[in-house]
């Protein structure tokens, strides 16, 4: 996978990949999820009811994805390092079926750098089988406190 | 219920509250649910050791609180919102500071737009999440998209 060193931004040069991760998503895990955030739509769970909503069979929370993503980050910060902002588009479903998994691909690029404020900007680029799940996924990163 | 969302409701802010207190059993459960492995969001002892007043929530956890606290929109039938049409189109975070077991949270709704287009309507909610000194903690919002018949 990754390094799990935390980030300096001196490391960091705009359009570096500089994590990637994989992250398995089965029908248990959707389980999990709706327990654990509360969302019991029966799209994430009941094919009959997927279908019903025009969808092709259960799909997963798009919530679940973006939480998921997210950990390909975690590794890279530091103490005193904070995720200020996270914000995504959901730009196409995950099918899961109801035995096996599916595979989460997800790498982090760095965006914009601001040494005075201490933050680095990241994009996510999260896809199933080479389909894109997330759009326009960033996250901000306070490195440090601002430098006096 | 109404046959499509009600354009009327952007703008409306919802009275705030109620006070929600943040589980660390919810955090810990909430961050093994999204693959989240570090011990801050599990072992009370190990948030204490990197300067936590209890467990840390994971970036995306307020949204359990955000949506509980959208349900007085979305679910409201005056608002004409069918949930069986509705997915999910985008969400966001800005986090003014950790989330952590044992804080106490207010949150405030406003519905921000509702807009047609297409045939389909994007509903979009912003909740703000405060301490209860009034301090902000965080902003979710979220743009459901609600298909047209």
């Amino acid at each position: 996978m990754t390094t799990t060193t935390p980030l300096t931004l001196e490391q960091l040069e705009t359009g570096q990949e500089i994590a990637t991760g994989a992250y398995e998503i089965s029908r248990d895990s959707l389980v999990r999820y709706a327990g654990a955030s509360g969302d019991f739509n029966p799209i994430h769970y009941n094919d009959t009811a997927a279908r019903d909503a025009g969808l092709p069979g259960v799909i997963a929370h798009g919530m679940l994805t973006m939480g998921t993503a997210v950990n390909v980050v975690a590794g890279l910060l530091g103490d005193g390092a904070r995720i200020t902002a996270y914000s995504t588009r959901f730009s196409a479903p995950i099918e899961v079926p109801a035995t096996g998994s599916v595979t989460l691909a997800v790498r982090a690029v760095v965006g914009k750098i601001d040494p005075e404020a201490g933050t680095v900007q990241l994009t996510l680029e999260a896809s199933v089988d080479g389909t894109a799940v997330l759009g326009r996924a960033r996250v901000s990163v306070q490195i440090h406190e601002r430098s006096a | 219920m109404a046959s499509a969302p009600d354009p009327s409701f952007a703008g409306r802010t919802y009275p705030a509250g109620p006070v929600h207190v943040v589980s660390g059993a919810k955090i810990a459960e909430f961050a093994r649910a999204t693959g989240a492995t570090s011990a801050i969001h599990t072992d009370p002892e190990a948030a204490a050791a990197a300067g936590h007043r209890g467990v840390v929530a994971t970036p995306t956890f307020l949204v359990s609180l955000a949506q509980a606290t959208e349900a007085q929109y979305i679910e409201d039938p005056a608002a004409g919102i069918d949930f069986t049409r509705v997915v999910h189109g985008e969400e966001s975070f800005e986090l003014a500071c950790p989330v952590v077991a044992g804080d106490r949270l207010v949150p405030t709704l406003t519905v921000e737009r509702v807009r047609s287009a297409g045939g389909h309507t994007m509903v979009t909610t912003r909740v703000d999440v405060a301490d209860e000194a009034g301090d902000p903690v965080a902003v979710v919002r979220s743009m459901l998209v609600v298909r047209g018949a």
